[in-house]
């Protein structure tokens, strides 16, 4: 018998790729956005308090339109709301990054300026994928990104370019995260299906426009850009971060203790 | 109507047109009727998120698309719909969510844009794109274009905080996306 080739368990249908893809923009989103969530009552002055509370609709809108078309896809009469409460750490493919905790507002302001500078590109190549229904979510969801953006890099110049407390605290914000801005362009059998079948994104080239446009942003906001060390990675496999079980202790909680529970 | 054979479609008629047209006008009168449930003076109509009207295998279906994704109105303006629909006569009308190509608020009607700058509700200046410098926004009070933005995002998604420094008036402006 000869030893099965190592593409076997690796190849993967284009579907079950499509679905998995799409899970992942679903969890990088609801995760994101419960984090934002959480962030309400904290902000440091009213008009961010109403940035985040937009930012996190934003999310949250954008992981049902992803888990409707993952419950099509998978076809296991599953719905949204299936995937956001009731499934367990391990089942959760979004980025670490996404998920780290709130901190102060410099580590939220950090924490979005390094996810949506890749989302932003990522989105803006989905827009052009050939599966009709994941274009057209991406071409909504990337208007609503390119607005974020520019108002947490408006964040990442002010502070920066502010008082020495402002500079050493976002500047130890962005450091104490860089580690887990590997993970978004380190790509595994779904990316690389996804691009093949789909015409979806070439994680080498965002890498390279993700390196460029935070460095203008922080080029503007006097910083350094931080050496990449050791990253940190497994989110997409299931594994995380020890911050995750409490986010989705509290965000699954009632589904939990009632189930099926509807408003 | 047709006999239930699998007859090739005949090429739209004239006849066929005005009666789309006719349709058209039924149903636009209708939606003219259902308001942004955050912005009641604007009708789903004036806010440009219809964007299909025709009947599909004997049902009248109405394509709209969400202005943002995490609109908290979406599922409420598609219900209002669905609801001043059924009770206009259009029994069973489906109301189907679009979301290729998505909202802009180029989209917004010029009747819309003078319904909201009387609200007090600065309206999109012109054709926008984030891309773009950002046009001037004059205040919906005095009118004077010398404001300032008090901060990017606003009551609801889609304002964004202004303030006039001629009149001194704080006002809510449609964001451009």
């Amino acid at each position: 018998m000869s030893a099965p080739a190592d593409n076997v368990v690796t190849e993967l249908d284009s579907r079950d790729a499509l679905e998995q893809y799409v899970l992942r923009l679903g969890d990088n989103a609801l995760v994101l956005g419960q984090r934002l969530a959480e962030a309400m009552t904290h902000g440091p002055e009213l008009e961010e308090e109403l940035a985040t509370a937009n930012f996190a609709l934003d999310y949250i809108g954008q992981a049902r339109m992803y888990y409707g078309y993952a419950a099509e896809l998978d076809g296991a009469g599953r719905d949204e709301d299936y995937f956001a409460f009731h499934r367990d750490s391990g089942e959760f493919r979004n980025f670490l990054l996404v998920e780290q905790p709130n901190g102060h507002f410099g580590d939220l302001v950090a924490r979005q300026f390094l996810f949506e500078s890749f989302y932003l590109l990522q989105l803006e190549a989905l827009a052009d994928v050939s599966d009709e229904r994941l274009a057209a979510i991406a071409a909504r969801a990337v208007k609503e990104i390119r607005y974020h953006l520019r108002h947490v890099s408006q964040w990442i110049v002010r502070l920066g370019d502010g008082t020495d407390e402002s500079r050493r605290r976002i500047a130890a914000s962005l450091a104490e995260l860089w580690r887990f801005t590997g993970e978004p362009f380190a790509g595994d059998a779904v990316d690389t299906a996804v691009q093949r079948d789909f015409g979806g994104p070439d994680l080498e080239r965002l890498r390279e426009a993700w390196r460029r446009n935070v460095a203008t942003v922080l080029n503007e906001a006097t910083l350094e850009v931080p050496e990449d060390g050791w990253m940190d990675g497994g989110g997409r496999d299931g594994r995380h971060t020890e911050h995750f079980g409490y986010l989705l202790a509290e965000m699954q909680f009632l589904q939990r203790a009632y189930p099926d529970a509807r408003w | 109507m047709h006999a239930g054979k699998s007859v090739p479609l005949p090429a739209m008629t004239a006849t066929d047109r005005s009666d789309a047209a006719a349709l058209e006008t039924r149903v636009r009168a209708l939606l003219a009727e259902v308001p942004d449930p955050e912005i009641p003076v604007l009708s789903v109509l004036d806010l440009g998120i219809v964007r299909g009207i025709r009947e599909e295998q004997g049902r009248l279906l109405v394509e709209v698309t969400p202005t943002y994704s995490g609109c908290p109105a979406t599922e409420v303006i598609e219900e209002s719909i669905a609801a001043r629909l059924e009770a206009g006569g259009f029994r069973g009308a489906e109301v189907r969510r679009l979301l290729s190509p998505p909202w802009t608020t180029d989209w917004i009607s010029d009747a819309g844009r003078e319904k909201l700058a009387a609200f007090g509700i600065a309206p999109p200046p012109g054709s926008t794109s984030l891309r773009g410098p950002a046009l001037p926004v004059a205040c919906p009070g005095c009118g004077s274009t010398d404001t300032a933005r008090l901060s990017e995002f606003g009551s609801t998604p889609c304002k964004a905080a202004y303030r006039c420094n001629a009149c001194l008036e704080p006002f809510d402006h449609f964001k451009c996306i």
